[in-house]
């Protein structure tokens, strides 16, 4: 039987229904909420692509069931990110530092990054990519990725 | 399955981001558009082909080459509004739609710019030229006395006329104007400017819709269930299997072609799992252990000379001071962050699929082969997807979508899983070089013979899975063409011979992968140049410029030596004692000895214990003419740095007799970010040059510069990328 859940995201009230609690978060934000930010890259928890935050934690959407997700956490997609119709300032930073090849990986990229500066305002070079040391991108962004980041946090 | 809330609600909630819902146009798919085919020229010597300006004064180009996630749309735009004076935003770009867009053969090859880029260039001087003789008329005054600005014709006195008003939605009908004068590039206000992308915004606020993001009303969902040996075959389906599954529609098996549909997509992929299936034969790959003999072994079916001078044998016969090396290349997948993914509907007696194929026109033919239909019936659009790098998955996934949709009168989208990926894109293909040199008693390089072995192939498109599986007509043959290029080489020793021996087959299905087969043989010819400077007491700097007769060759490689601080080495300078050393080393190429000069300079630290490369810093000088956008070539530069050190330190295809074993990132690793390098970029400045390719010249010196500096570091020649630990203290117990 098809089960209603309630999930917080992006600031409201989202209800999606489904037949197996098991199923990843990401299926419920891009297919039921029809959400473009987390990406499927691996399904493996490998990757980052599907990077979202809950109550300002990066997860990884991709291997987080649905049962793991409260009722009353707070889903945070790439869309929900900026305010009052600005992007956030990691967003203006990595448009800044044109830190984009094909960007498929730029969600996770910054949704892990606002992990990180929730914790660490002032990172160094060093700190950033070991917070980006699992995040994979295949277009060789690295470089521009970790200059976006020290951008965001030197404003 | 899901009570859907409106996706705008969702991104306007309080401390949301609000986005304009500006739709870009592969965010519109919808099924029903797709079933009336618009007319509109498509040859490639017609202007309308190309481009069409609206009453309004807009601009649509349509573009055969695609954006793979280069910049390449951005760089066209520039193109397109620098020949016709109109703002960049007034410009819009179609790629890729077969029924829209010209065949200007596949994106690939780093040709975007330098042949398609040159063509939309052409057709937007023609169209300027059919304007200023229309203004002209209207306006009473010589086309000579007429300036252009902002799509505004004048007169002198002030008259003027706007392009909407001169031909606006209506046709050029005109052919390419060979003669139709381009802009004199000291006039360029936006070509050679580093325009910020266009896609950039949308792509970091997720407003952008990737082929993997799209969707089309009444879509199903589908998932392949692979063979468990490449070319099994299917015995048997156990449909039982799946029944607790509730959203699936319908299990599909065509042939070897197995695959499964579901309402919803979680469902799909839980079906595919669950879905047991008997499967006999196959397998008999090569083992892997013994790759390079069974190489070795393999049929050489055609011999080509790519170059030669004087009777390099004879030489090499005779010579007192010989030497002589064989170099590998692993196999190499592409491993795009996002897997591959299509969607397929039939209509009307109509296919259309929306692929991110960097060669729709091509995917258009193959499956109107594939599903016995005519070419005219089949329309395949281009959807961005994640980074493509040359023939990857994204034309099989078509494939699969189209037997699926056929299978369910459903439109379907088929989503690759990882394993689907990693297992079973096309793979860059093994390479192997023996290479041979003569020294004279001076240290003067009397002969060089290399010898490579690659499998043959010509330009056509690779084989599609879902055709071979479900045993459908499809055109055969191995198709990595253009992988000879750059065996060649650019030094003018007094005899030379550089042979290509093609062989019959090669592992696994090959394709192109980001400079295909010019990486390999650039890896080989310039760790074996570094081989011979150093066997000749000579800096390898010096060694080359020796050897060069071409003045923009020499000076790029001065250059380089300025930039990246090359200090003079006739010898590796070992530090026997550390257990870290650090060397240097360099690397040049002239791209297929007729595109893009490209040095660069690599600085690693070796531990000679583990046997662990880090790649410090690279410095990467590059002529590559004209400049449409320099920050862009920057990015690939930086990309193709990044990727090539990643690719040589680290990746190989592994398998069993049956499968690709290295299926996800822990079994296939890549460069992750405590490991990149710094690097350095100078550009050469030739604004008054051609323009030539900047997507992969640069990734063709990167393993030899890597290979020649771990030499100066330790003393130790590496041969075999990848160079992983156990092959570098193998080269250290060696030395
Ligand atoms: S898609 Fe979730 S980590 Fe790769
Ligand atoms: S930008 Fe393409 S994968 Fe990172």
């Amino acid at each position: 039987m098809p089960r209603a859940l309630t999930l917080q995201v992006n600031g409201r009230s989202a209800k999606v229904e489904t037949d197996d609690p098991d199923m990843p978060l990401l299926y419920a934000l891009r297919d039921g909420l029809g959400l473009h930010g987390p990406k499927f890259g691996c399904g493996l928890g490998q990757c980052g692509a599907c990077t979202v935050l809950i109550d300002g934690e990066a997860v990884r959407s991709c291997v987080t069931p649905l049962s793991a997700v409260a009722a009353k956490a707070k889903i945070t997609t790439l869309e929900g990110l900026g305010k009052d119709g600005k992007p956030h300032p990691l967003q203006q930073a990595f448009i800044d530092e044109q830190a984009v090849q094909c960007g498929y990986c730029i969600n996770g990229m910054i949704m892990q990054s606002a992990a990180l500066l929730r914790t660490n305002n002032k990172p160094d070079e060093a700190a950033i990519r070991e917070a980006l040391a699992n995040n994979l991108c295949r277009c060789g962004t690295h470089a521009r990725i970790v200059r976006a980041v020290q951008r965001a946090t030197s404003v | 399955m899901f009570d859907t809330l409106d996706r705008r609600a969702l991104l306007q909630g309080s401390g949301a981001l609000i986005v304009s819902f500006a739709l870009r146009p592969a965010a519109s798919l919808a099924a029903d558009k797709a079933a009336a085919l618009p007319s509109k020229p498509v040859a490639i010597d017609e202007v309308d082909s190309f481009l069409a300006i609206g009453r309004d004064g807009r601009v649509t180009v349509f573009s055969g080459k695609v954006d793979l996630g280069t910049g390449v749309e951005t760089a066209m735009t520039q193109i397109a509004a620098e020949e016709l004076d109109v703002p960049m935003a007034r410009v819009h770009i179609v790629q890729g739609d077969t029924a829209l867009t010209p065949d200007q053969g596949p994106t690939y090859g780093s040709q975007s710019i330098q042949i398609g880029g040159m063509q939309l260039r052409q057709a937007a001087a023609t169209a300027r030229k059919a304007l200023l003789t229309m203004a002209s008329q209207k306006l009473g005054a010589p086309v000579e006395a007429l300036t252009v600005a902002d799509g505004v014709v004048t007169a002198p006195g002030g008259k003027h006329v706007a392009y909407g008003d001169l031909i606006g939605d209506k046709r050029f009908t005109a052919k390419l104007d060979k003669d139709a004068p381009a802009k004199d590039p000291k006039n360029y206000k936006l070509v050679g400017q580093s325009a910020r992308r266009l896609d950039i915004p949308d792509k970091v606020t997720a407003r952008f819709t990737y082929m993997q993001d799209a969707r089309v009303p009444g879509m199903l969902h589908g998932r392949v269930v692979r063979p468990t040996a490449i070319g099994a075959t299917l015995e048997s389906v156990d449909e039982s299997s799946v029944r607790g599954i509730p959203d699936l529609v319908k299990v599909v098996r065509e042939g070897n072609f197995l695959g499964v549909v579901a309402r919803s997509e979680w469902g799909a992929i839980r079906a595919a799992q669950a879905l047991k299936a008997t499967w006999s034969g196959g397998g008999g790959l090569p083992d892997q252990a013994k790759l390079w003999e069974h190489v070795r072994n393999t049929k050489i079916v055609k011999e080509e000379p790519t170059s030669t001078v004087g009777d390099a044998d004879a030489v090499l016969n005779g010579a007192a001071k010989k030497l002589s090396a064989t170099y590998d290349f692993a196999i190499h997948t592409h491993g795009s962050i996002g897997p591959s993914c299509a969607i397929a509907t039939f209509a009307d007696d109509q296919l259309t699929v929306w692929t991110a194929s960097q060669a729709t026109h091509a995917l258009r033919q193959q499956l109107a082969k594939m599903m016995a239909m005519p070419a005219e019936k089949v329309r395949a659009i281009y959807v961005e997807g994640a980074g493509c790098y040359g023939r990857n998955g994204h034309e099989d996934a078509a494939g699969d979508a189209a037997l699926m949709a056929r299978a369910v009168g459903k439109p379907v989208r088929v989503q690759w899983m990882r394993a689907d990926e990693h297992g079973w894109d096309p793979k860059g293909p093994p390479t192997l070089i023996d290479c041979k040199a003569a020294l004279g008693p001076d240290g003067a390089v009397a002969a060089w013979r290399t010898d490579f072995y690659i499998p043959q192939g010509g330009a056509g498109p690779v084989p599609l899975i879902a055709a071979d599986l479900a045993k459908l007509p499809y055109d055969v043959g191995l198709f990595p063409g253009g992988i000879q290029g750059n065996s060649a080489i650019p030094y003018k020793f007094a005899a030379v011979a550089t042979r290509v021996h093609r062989l019959e087959t090669t592992p696994f299905r090959p394709s192109w992968i980001r400079t295909p087969g010019r990486m390999q043989n650039t890896f080989a010819n310039e760790s074996f140049l570094d081989e011979l400077a150093a066997a000749a007491n000579a800096d390898p700097l010096e060694f080359r410029l020796r050897y060069l007769d071409d003045a923009r060759g020499k000076e790029l490689l001065q250059r380089l030596g300025t930039f990246a601080k090359w200090q003079k080495r006739t010898g590796p300078r070992t530090t026997p004692s550390a257990d870290k050393a650090t060397g240097r080393g360099l690397a040049y190429v002239f791209y297929e000895l007729n595109r893009t000069y490209v040095g660069a300079v690599a600085d690693v630290e070796v531990d000679r214990k583990s046997g662990d490369v880090r790649v410090t810093r690279f410095a990467v000088v590059q002529d590559c003419g004209q400049i449409i956008n320099p920050d862009g070539v920057r990015n690939q530069i930086e990309g193709n740095v990044i990727q090539t050190v990643s690719r040589t330190l680290k990746e190989q295809l592994t398998w069993d007799s049956n499968l690709v074993t290295s299926v996800d990132w822990s079994s296939y690793p890549i460069l992750t970010f405590p490991e990149v390098p710094v690097i350095d970029i100078d550009l050469v400045e030739r604004q008054t040059e051609k323009p030539w390719g900047a997507g992969e010249p640069s990734a063709a010196v990167i393993a030899p510069a890597i290979s020649n500096a771990v030499f100066d570091a330790v003393g130790a020649r590496l041969r075999s990328v990848p160079f992983t630990p156990d092959k570098v203290q193998a080269a250290l117990r060696a030395t």
